[in-house]
């Protein structure tokens, strides 16, 4: 292993994860519920009470736009989705459905549940984590 | 109010995300590639949320509803079930494969990049997938 100092960016990575951090502690602190994306997405796909639905929406909505946001200001960053169109499905396919059999992502279990020290969002996000390490290996520098 | 809220709330994650290098898969998959050129970025979006995340827990334990008079909605579960590990591992598999999450997913899709539209119709097929069986597991029992 080698640090890949031309693309490690700690403070701007450290200012995008405050406001994440932020995003979180307001949604707890205002609606009482946990910045999780799979499972404010998962919940839109659930027949659930009537009052449950508009503020997921509007999460979404904001996530969705804040390129368009971030466009009006700066230009926005480039992004680079090198997994072919099958992997790319297939990739979908298991974060879609893995997400939600595992109650959680990067946010629900990484930030919000390490936040409040959950034995369990501990556990899943070491095994998401170490799995996604062991993937890129294989991908990477088995079979590349 | 509620609406609004909600609303700003997901933008301030997503221009997290943006500003973090998160919404772009190949800095993700720099961050997974241990073995190789590493790039340890994510872990320095993980220390700076929780941390704010941590304070944010911490306020909330001490109340019973939220400023908007809310319940608090907090998980309760503590088991360390088959789910949760077959889930977890399935997720990283696809996280390792793409780079994506579900967060940076739907900001690619905002950018308008065909593979983001791509990866989040997959992404809610998946999702649909789970649903699908859970009622039927529910219609059987």
């Amino acid at each position: 292993m080698t640090i890949d100092w031309n693309h490690f960016t700690p403070w701007s990575a450290l200012i995008g994860g405050v406001l994440i951090g932020l995003s979180a502690a307001l949604l707890l602190l205002f609606k009482g519920r946990i910045a999780g994306i799979s499972g404010i997405v998962g919940g839109l796909l659930q027949r659930k009470e009537r009052g449950d639905f508009a503020w997921r929406i509007a999460f979404v909505l904001g996530l969705i736009l804040a390129p368009i946001g971030y466009r009006a200001f700066s230009a926005l960053p480039e992004s680079h989705i090198d997994a072919s169109w099958g992997v790319l499905v297939l990739a979908g396919l298991l974060v879609g459905f893995g997400t939600r059999y595992g109650s959680g992502c990067t946010s629900g279990h990484g930030v919000c549940g390490i936040s409040r020290l959950s034995p369990r969002s501990i556990v899943a996000t070491l095994i998401f984590m170490g799995i996604g390490f062991l993937t890129v290996f294989v991908v990477r520098h088995l079979l590349g | 109010m509620n609406i609004v809220l909600s609303f700003a709330v997901g933008l301030i994650f997503g221009l997290g995300l943006i500003i973090s290098g998160m919404s772009d898969p190949a800095k993700v998959l720099g961050f997974l590639d241990l073995a190789g050129h590493w790039d340890p970025s994510l872990s320095f979006v993980m220390a700076g949320a929780i941390a704010l995340g941590a304070i944010a827990f911490k306020l909330a334990s001490r109340r019973n509803a939220s400023l908007l008079g809310r319940p608090m909605q907090i998980p309760t579960a503590r088991q360390i079930d088959r789910r949760l590990v077959v889930g977890s591992t399935l997720f990283g598999i696809g996280w390792g494969l793409a780079g994506i999450c579900p967060g940076p997913a739907f900001v690619l899709l905002g950018t308008g990049a065909t593979k983001g539209i791509v990866f989040v119709l997959a992404l809610l097929t998946g999702m649909g997938l789970f649903e699908f069986r859970r009622r039927l597991q529910h219609s059987n029992a």
